[in-house]
């Protein structure tokens, strides 16, 4: 029987909720795994979760240095979409897409994953015309996508400023329908329960402070809790990934860390029931089922590890959203926090084996990683137990940046606080 | 974040534009070690804490700035020019002073 059911919900309730197990053990680190896997983000913890599930490797630990999901898969603004153009980006993400459209039986935990479309709106007839090449690309492999007249995008979302007279007249946009959003921390929790219960340690408050090494080899790790050998190391730190790294001496990386900032306001009536994108700058937003809205704009532009932004991006977001939403200028914003995302030389990620010997490396994922998680993991699981990548992660190795083989969406070059 | 250009003073972050990791070497333009343009173009060294970066005064008076920046605090420790010392090629030009 499934853990979580309305039966077992009711039998529950009935006991007085006295026999719920906790989601994961705490489990002390024992002295050598099979796998180790440095990061307790989503995407460690789906690794975990497709190594034990897809592959019965189940002698698995996964270090988070804080708490479970302290870190950027609690930090997003939860959009999930695979509306790419380069076909090995879509192909990545729509395996991604996939995988999200079945989650929750999945894991037996709801994430809440609403397919409420993603819209990308177009501000001048040149950008319209970019979003159709991008939707055909999109529609050639299989994903969808739709362009939408002025007149659809003022029926779905009523409140943008449409007229002519706004400050970036909007001309149209492209949709996808499949895209949404998801309850970041319950993906978090789901993975680590399924994880766990398939007999992972999931051990919290142990930082990797050092490698052991074998010569080249890496052999296991020194961390706040003491040593811990293992047959495999896996890095899925994200915005730490420099850090990490740097202590197992690869001091420079296709990356840089750089924060972007994240804002909620106060809860609002039902108003927008789409993801919705700007144009003529970068600003995303989404309405939670709490009723705040969720949005974003660009990262800060300039190396940071501080989970905290300036001033100037907290402006340039807010014009951005009254640009769009004239009706938004007096609602309050709540809360503002900030994540380190780990921007690589192409705005893609890296999926691979290496760079040492014994050591596999999950990284670059920019701002877009929280709806890679279920495929990120999948593929670094796959690639961890077969020492070879899938065909799905085959392009997003580290040396494609030194082969000219660069997976650069945006088309920006090897500016990170550009992608 | 205030910045201290040598020209214009203490300045909003808002007026400078960020180009990047200080530490990288451009090969000389005739050079064909690939290695060493993969490194110049796609390697950066990305410490949690100090860090060597190159700032450019861009809504000011444009010059370029060399400055010491923590990455985790955000504290600046020191800015000066960056002219002269860019890069090998502009090493080479100043008679091979750094």
């Amino acid at each position: 029987m499934a853990e979580y059911s309305a039966l077992s919900l009711l039998t529950n309730a009935l006991r007085g909720n006295k026999d719920w197990k906790p989601a994961w053990r705490k489990p002390d680190p024992k002295a050598s795994y099979d796998v180790i896997i440095i990061g307790g983000g989503g995407h460690g913890l789906s690794t975990a979760y497709y190594l034990a599930k897809e592959h019965g490797i189940t002698n698995v630990a996964v270090l988070e240095k804080g708490w479970l999901g302290s870190g950027n898969v609690g930090r997003n603004t939860t959009a999930v979409r695979s509306n790419y153009l380069l076909p090995s980006n879509t192909r990545f993400y729509e395996h991604s897409m996939k995988m999200w459209e079945n989650l929750s039986h999945d894991l037996n935990y709801n994430v809440m994953f609403s397919q409420r479309g993603c819209l990308n709106l177009a501000h001048t007839p040149g950008q319209f015309d970019d979003l159709a090449r991008r939707g055909n690309a999109m529609r050639h492999l299989g994903v969808d996508a739709e362009l939408m007249s002025t007149a659809e995008i003022a029926r779905l979302v009523p409140a943008l400023d449409m007229s002519a007279s706004a400050r970036f007249p909007i001309v149209g946009g492209l949709m996808q329908p499949r895209a949404g959003t998801a309850r970041h921390d319950a993906v978090a929790w789901g993975y680590a329960r399924g994880a766990d219960r398939r007999g992972v340690d999931i051990v919290e408050n142990c930082e990797v402070t050092g490698f052991l090494r074998d010569g080249d080899r890496i052999i296991g790790v020194q961390t706040t809790r003491g040593e811990i050998r293992a047959k495999k190391v896996a890095v899925a730190v994200a915005g730490s990934t420099g850090r990490v790294m740097q202590l197992a001496g690869v001091d420079r990386m296709p990356i840089e860390s750089h924060v972007l900032q994240a804002f909620v306001t106060e809860s609002l009536k039902p108003f927008i029931d789409t993801v919705l994108t700007f144009g003529m700058g970068h600003f995303y937003m989404s309405q939670s089922d709490k009723g705040g809205l969720v949005y974003g704009g660009d990262i800060d532009g300039y190396n940071s590890y501080a989970q905290r932004g300036n001033l100037p991006i907290v402006d340039e977001v807010m014009s951005e959203m009254l640009a769009l939403f004239p009706g938004l200028a007096r609602v309050r914003m709540l809360r503002s926090w900030g994540g380190v995302c780990d921007m690589s030389m192409d705005g893609s990620p890296i999926i691979t084996t290496g760079p040492l010997p014994g050591m596999y490396l999950n990284c670059g994922w920019c701002y877009g990683g929280f709806k890679a998680t279920p495929a990120s993991g999948w593929c670094f699981a796959y690639t961890i137990a077969k020492d070879e990548p899938h065909a799905f992660n085959a392009p997003f190795t580290l040396d494609r940046f030194y082969r000219g083989m660069v997976i650069d969406d945006k088309g920006q070059g090897a500016t990170p606080r550009l992608h | 974040m205030l910045i201290t250009c040598p020209y214009c003073g203490p300045r909003d972050v808002i007026e400078f534009t960020y180009q990047g990791d200080g530490n990288r070497e451009r090969p000389q333009p005739a050079s064909q070690d690939l290695d060493a343009w993969n490194a110049y173009v796609y390697d950066r060294l990305n410490p949690a804490g100090d860090h060597n970066e190159i700032w450019q005064h861009s809504g000011g008076c444009r010059t370029h700035l060399r400055m010491v920046r923590n990455t985790v605090t955000h504290e600046i420790s020191s800015t000066g020019f960056a002219r002269g010392d860019h890069n090998a090629a502009a090493r080479h030009k100043a008679g091979g002073k750094s």
